[in-house]
């Protein structure tokens, strides 16, 4: 019911039309610090009511003026609740948002429009990826991040622990990221489908047993494939900063903030992987490790923002991997 | 982990009479726990000493005692039931007060009984103030500096180092009892020494004020496993200062970003871990919302009235998760109960606005302090959703049914509108209207009132709603016409500013397609299929409830919890949806309070979460097509929609408008009477001062009188002469062609009773007659009550009988009905006939073991008394003594005389083989700790004088020293008996008003002078007897019964039984 602008500057909402089911959006306006990212990476945004009036003491400007700054079309005033049980009924697909006056645009053109597009066949990683090596944070240890459309809270959290990120682009070369002689990497959340990006799996996979790997997200889906599991959809994904996560080994249950749309398929994770997490609502897998080498991940997003501060230890637990 | 093995049998203790600070929001928690215990095949005992709850009914419990909330009758009942388990967490202050006294005193240990859920440990920790700063200091979160005080002196220390104003805090009471603000050394040291006598420790919590700060809310559940989630989160509208339970709340919260969320949010989850509670907790902040800085404020280790808001705004049943966790559960091994298909171990997510505004007594005590502050007032809430915030906040400001002008309330200028926003009152959120209305710009209002703007802005929308309604467009206007219900406006509100009746704008709206659609409380914002259907209405383009094909039957709500229309009418609603099911029927619930059972996610098919107006109630109607209506158990609420509906063409169940209506109307009824030779007070209508005293002449004096239509908020009082009469019309009331005053002859040295039945086509069922101990002229609903009667002749009953079956037939009555009589010499008087659920009907269910309710539901479908079962009267073997509790200690200012007004705001029950003990139990319950001797204090009225030595003399016979004042002295003196004679307060020190204080008198009975304008020394010392603490009595008819009471105690040890155990007759007998 908060984090509107972390989910609007949230990479792995590139090319996606947001619809939030809290119907007041705005009422805290935009603030300086929330962004993960430095634009507004949805393409389009959906809302009950936008808040005109916002009141907060970090507030620069309201939702609207935003989405306007940023060229990025919004609407407000429709029955959002119909929309997501549509999309809980038959998933996600794809939509239009037009925009018009006088005379009503063509429906059917806009539909066939909208269902011509293959949302499996646009590298919306690329987009999302840093185009050349950054370097984020002072500390003397360092880790590379592969990155698929990081949020700004995973390197944040990086750099709180003494740790700098340097941050490289998703396509990256083990070579060229051992040449950066990190403690570590790890592989970001971000948008689209983990099976398309199979040069990526390949890249992971040969830095297995040289580097302690941590994978947030699409990280943890590129782990799976890196590992020669596979993924798939889920019908609606998981979204929103309420999802129950049980950790397998001991019984301790956190609310998780998530945010994805495919799933890793626990039966085609090889023997050296085993699950330690699993979602509560659906049993599936939010979390898996490699039974030797230093390597985890997570489905769900322990740095938060928005959502539970409650999974941040999962950092501390990368940290204390780190040569 | 899995549930406990060991647990077989569990104490769920109860919360007692309903009272300011702790209402209907227990009955709901304390039953749903039972419900989940048995569901695990969990023996479940409880005790509580309140008839008028669902809590108390046979079927929620193995063993229901109906007993007084006090440590020596818990000892016994640990003792004969052998529980392993208790819990005490369910009951507000109450459970958890009696739950450290059981361990202080030893009874848990001796008997083996394990505190199960949050431990003993947590509720002290939680509880006492000094200790919980420790525990809260102690993980590094923020609180107020603060000293634990047990005495004034180190009360005056604390305020050397610190800066005024502070607040007090007595430790362990209940919705703030005892508390306030001190803005200077004065206040400080007098409310030091209200707060140490109020607190049962002896100890205040002076802590630094954080008046202005925004106030957050954060309902927590923790298992034992350390697993923790906060259920919701919720806003204050009225910034710090005002008792939570006092203020309008939104959830969820409305104005904090992600960040100040998840700050607040983590350190709710610390601090239950620090707390070490297993099952829910409530943990209030104070938010700067300049620097962002904030502070822990108080965090209670049980369910509370925000826990059962919050279960009602999400879906989330925390009692019931609660339990489950007390039986050893995780939260992962809990069902959803709404989706039936995840985990109990998730947060829930609202897609909707949830605004809780209180429901406050002043328009039933116009003469208390109606300023808001820590000491909480309301005696209710109600609670309504919307798609908006201005919608949901429309909806349940009319859902408050308050009389008063609401929106339309208009201050005279800027300074008396100031002077509200600042210290508020129950008015303040029209206050803020009508400044806006006046061109107060939101930043200066949220200035003076400390109330974010974010919330003022939005009342500003629906000012220009109004603005433009007003602007005289076409009311055919679709696209204002939807705006305006989408902002919440009714259709009567929107006739009025275009000029136009209700029912023409719901016709032309209806026409133009603007009709509402009925959206799904789910927990989970539509992620997943729910299965629980709770709605709520909105104008939008998708209906989700969409009609079953099944029979079905709509039951109306009784609205908020008010003086007058308390629990025993929800408690009616509920019993007519359980018999509905019964019957094969889908049962249908409209109501929008947010604490009862009613309104829980299960006590119905369907449950509408709907304001109770004649509008939103057809639209349930339109959109449900049901095969009738039942308005007889939502007190006169639902009764006041019976035109409307009948009006609309909906079929009511039961009694028909006629009926009602001959009922009602005071002239068609005088007449019925008339006709059919039964006596009634004599009575007159009047529509000027003139004829007003014309009546009261023709009537005779003594008169009750009292206004159609209140202005002052006085309402009916009962006068002596002519000047009295005079008066009372001049102050109080308005007096106009269309608003009469009535008068009725007040019957004098009169007992009343009342009965209780269910009439079918052909007969009258009469469960009881109940005996009221005071004389009559006190308000039914505050006179204590006894079944079978005991002082009424064999002739009067069969009277009473005979009248009973006359009038239940003259008005066609079928299902539930009420007739209330006052006997004067052998003379049968009708006062009044209800022909409809009554407030003592749960109260005669438990007296009788028949279930009236559901029997007169069951007769409303179709079902005849023969086919029940219900024939003769039962012959009851035992007494049942109903006693009642009063909010006066929570109202500074208010007298505790009782008179025709109702002022009482709970009850409590008493059973036992004869009447005296029943008494005494009942009084017990009602929390009046009767000392069997002591000293008496007597202070009487001229008119009781007579028998000032008969009611001494009783006294002493039990071992009371007797004292008096002057007056009555003599009159005890003369009768050859020794007195001691205490001063007056003009008399000098020390005066009976100082013992009191002090604690050296055990027992008052003080009845007033005739008329309103007593002196106020009786009024110093009642006040000063209810601050103490002891029991008063205001009339020589209690006073003489709680002797009896007194006696029988003596004579005999008090039954401990069952309720089961006490209908069913002895072998032998």
């Amino acid at each position: 019911m908060t984090g509107y602008q972390e989910t609007l500057t949230d990479p792995s909402y590139g090319g996606q039309i947001v619809i939030q089911t809290y119907p007041l959006i705005g009422n805290y306006g935009i603030g300086k610090q929330v962004f993960e990212s430095s634009r507004i990476q949805a393409s389009g945004y959906v809302v009950r009511e936008a808040c005109e009036m916002p009141s907060h003491k970090d507030s620069v400007e309201t939702l609207d003026a935003y989405l306007g700054r940023s060229g990025v079309p919004g609407i407000a005033g429709i029955d959002t609740r119909s929309i997501v049980r549509r999309i809980r009924s038959r998933g996600v697909m794809p939509a239009c948002i037009a925009v018009y006056s006088g005379k009503e645009p063509d429906i059917a053109q806009l539909v066939s429009k909208a269902k011509a597009l293959d949302y499996s066949k646009i590298n919306f990683v690329e987009k999302a990826s840093v185009a050349k090596v950054e370097r984020y944070g002072k500390g003397e240890k360092k880790i590379v991040l592969l990155d698929c459309g990081v949020k700004m809270s995973i390197i944040r959290e990086m750099n709180a622990r003494g740790v700098s990120v340097i941050a490289m682009p998703y396509d990256s070369t083990p070579e060229a990221i051992l040449a950066q002689k990190p403690a570590g990497l790890l592989i970001s959340n971000g948008p689209g489908d983990p099976a398309v990006m199979g040069g990526v799996a390949r890249n992971v996979r040969s830095l297995f047993g040289k580097l302690p790997i941590f994978g947030i997200c699409l990280g943890h889906q590129l782990l799976a494939h890196a590992a020669g599991g596979k993924t798939f959809k889920l019908k609606f994904g998981h979204r929103g900063a309420n999802h129950p996560v049980k950790e397998l080994a001991s019984g301790k249950v956190t609310i998780t903030s998530q945010n994805h749309g495919y799933a890793v398929d626990e039966k085609s994770l090889p023997g050296e992987f085993e699950v330690t997490h699993i979602n509560l609502n659906d049993g599936t897998v939010e979390g898996m490790r490699h039974k030797e080498l230093p390597i985890f991940s997570v489905q769900y997003h322990p740095e938060a923002n928005p959502g539970p501060l409650d999974s941040l230890p999962l950092f501390d637990r990368f940290v204390s991997m780190l040569k | 982990m899995p549930k406990r093995k060991d647990i077989k049998k569990v104490l769920v203790i109860g919360a007692g009479p309903i009272i300011i600070g702790q209402a209907a929001e227990f009955d709901y928690s304390g039953s749903q726990a039972c419900k989940a215990l048995r569901e695990e095949g969990v023996e479940v005992v409880l005790v509580n000493s309140n008839p008028a709850t669902i809590q108390t009914d046979r079927e929620m419990a193995d063993k229901v005692y109906i007993e007084p909330l006090k440590p020596e009758f818990l000892r016994r009942i640990i003792e004969k039931e052998k529980p392993q388990g208790l819990i005490g967490t369910m009951a507000g202050q109450t459970g958890l007060n009696l739950t450290v006294q059981l361990a202080e005193r030893g009874i848990l240990r001796e008997f083996g009984v394990e505190v199960l859920g949050t431990g003993m440990k947590a509720i002290t920790a939680a509880e006492d103030r000094g200790k919980f700063a420790d525990v809260i200091k102690g993980i590094g979160e923020p609180v107020l500096d603060s000293v634990a005080a047990t005495s004034v002196e180190v009360a005056l220390e604390f305020a050397k180092a610190h800066k005024y104003p502070f607040i007090l805090r007595p430790a362990y009471t209940l919705g703030g009892t005892g508390g306030g603000i001190a803005r200077n050394e004065e206040e400080l040291v007098s409310l030091m020494r209200y707060g140490l006598r109020m607190s049962p420790i002896g100890q205040v919590l002076i802590e630094e004020s954080v008046l202005g700060w925004a106030e957050f809310e954060y309902e927590v559940v923790r298992d034992g496993a350390d697993n923790c989630i906060t259920v919701c989160n919720m806003e204050n509208f009225d910034p710090m200062g005002i008792h939570t339970g006092d203020s309008i709340v939104v959830a969820p919260s409305q104005t904090l970003s992600d960040d100040e969320h998840q700050m607040l949010r983590s350190a709710s989850l610390k601090i239950i871990r620090a707390l070490d509670i297993r099952g829910g907790c409530n943990v209030q902040f104070a938010l700067d919302q300049k620097s962002g800085r904030y502070v822990v404020v108080e965090v209670n280790p049980r369910l509370s009235r925000s826990s059962a808001l919050a279960s009602k705004a999400t879906g989330y049943p925390i009692a019931r998760v609660a339990a489950k966790i007390a039986l050893g559960y995780t939260l992962d091994e809990i069902e959803n109960a709404v989706t039936k298909g995840t985990p109990a171990s998730f947060e829930p997510a609202l897609d909707y606005v949830v605004v809780k505004i209180p429901r406050w007594p002043f328009d039933k005590m116009p003469e208390s302090n109606r300023v808001l502050g820590t000491q909480m007032k309301s005696t209710g809430e109600v609670m309504a959703i919307g798609r908006s915030f201005e919608e949901a906040l429309m909806k349940a400001v009319r859902s408050l049914e308050v009389k008063g002008k609401g929106f339309r309330m208009e201050w005279k200028d800027r300074d008396a509108l100031a002077k509200v926003l600042h210290d508020a009152t129950d008015q303040r959120l029209f206050a803020v209207y009508d400044a806006l209305r006046k061109g107060m710009a939101p930043d200066e209002i949220a200035g003076i009132s400390g109330i974010n703007p974010w919330f003022i802005w939005k009342m500003k929308n629906i000012l220009k709603m109004e603005g433009k309604l007003r602007e005289g467009k076409p009311l055919d206007d679709a696209a204002l016409l939807r705006s305006a219900k989408k902002l919440g406006f009714s259709d009567r509100q929107i006739g009025e500013f275009v000029g136009k009746p209700e029912a023409d704008v719901r016709r032309v709206r209806k026409k133009l397609g603007i009709i509402p659609v009925y959206k799904m409380v789910d927990t989970c914002a539509a992620e997943f299929e729910a299965r629980t259907p709770y709605f709520y209405s909105t104008y939008e383009a998708e209906n989700e409830a969409l009609p079953e094909k099944a029979r079905k039957v709509i039951v109306l709500g009784s609205g908020p919890i008010r003086i007058g229309q308390g629990i025993e009418f929800d408690y009616c609603c509920c019993h007519a949806s359980f018999a509905l099911r019964e019957e094969g029927m889908r049962s249908i619930m409209i109501n929008n309070n947010p604490e009862t059972i009613s309104t829980d996610f299960d006590a119905s098919d369907r449950l509408y979460f709907e304001p109770l107006t004649l509008e939103d109630v057809l639209n349930v109607v339109e959109n449900e097509n049901p095969d009738g209506v039942i308005v007889q158990f939502g007190g006169q609420t639902s009764i006041n929609l019976a035109k409307g509906l009948h009006d609309a063409g909906v079929k009511i169940l039961g009694t028909q408008l006629e009926g009602i209506d001959l009922a009602e109307d005071r002239e068609r009824f005088r007449e019925l009477l008339h006709e059919l030779g039964i006596p009634q007070p004599r009575n007159g209508t009047a529509r000027t001062p003139e004829e007003a005293l014309a009546a009261a002449e023709e009537v005779g004096y003594p008169v009750v009188v009292r206004p159609s239509y209140v202005i002052a908020g006085r309402g009916m009082q009962i006068v002596y002469s002519k000047e009295e009469l005079l008066r009372y019309i001049h102050e109080a009331v308005d007096v106009s062609e269309e608003r009469p005053v009535l008068l009725d002859r007040y019957i004098e040295n009169a007992r009343e009773c009342e009965i209780d039945g269910v009439s079918d086509s052909q007969r009258l069922f009469i469960a009881g007659i109940m005996e009221h101990i005071e004389r009559a002229g006190v308000h039914s609903g505050d006179a204590s009550c006894a079944t079978p009667p005991i002082t009424l002749s064999e002739k009067t009953q069969e009277t009473i009988v005979d009248y009973s079956n006359r009038i239940s037939k003259a008005l066609k009555n079928i299902g539930a009905i009420n007739i209330q009589f006052a006997v004067q010499n052998g003379t049968v008087y009708i006062l009044e006939a209800n022909p409809r659920g009554s407030r003592t009907m749960p109260f005669m269910s438990k007296a009788t073991g028949i279930p009236l309710v559901k029997m007169a539901t069951k007769v409303l479908l179709g079902k005849t008394l023969d086919g029940l079962g219900l024939h003769e009267t039962p012959k009851l073997r035992h007494f049942s003594v109903k006693s009642v509790v009063f909010p006066f200690i929570k109202l500074p200012g208010t007298d505790t005389v009782l008179g025709p007004e109702m002022k009482s705001t709970g009850e409590s029950m008493g059973i036992d083989h004869d009447f005296g003990r029943a008494y005494y139990k009942a009084l017990l319950g009602a929390g009046i700790e009767v000392f069997t001797g002591g000293r008496a204090a007597l202070t009487l009225a001229a008119a009781d004088k007579a028998e000032a030595g008969r009611l001494a003399r009783s006294l002493q016979e039990l071992g009371f020293e007797i004292s008096a004042t002057k007056g009555t002295a003599q009159a005890i003196s003369d009768t050859g008996m020794a007195v001691l004679t205490l001063r007056k307060l003009s008399e000098g020190e020390p005066n009976i008003v100082q013992l009191i204080s002090s604690g050296e008198i055990d027992l008052v009975v003080n009845t007033p002078t005739k008329g309103k304008n007593s002196a106020t020394d009786g009024y110093r010392i009642r006040r000063a007897a209810l601050e103490a603490g002891i029991p008063l009595m205001t009339t020589m008819e209690a006073a003489f019964g709680i002797a009896e009471a007194i006696r029988a105690r003596k004579r005999n040890e008090l039954s401990i039984g069952t309720v089961d155990s006490f209908y069913i007759p002895k072998a032998g007998q």
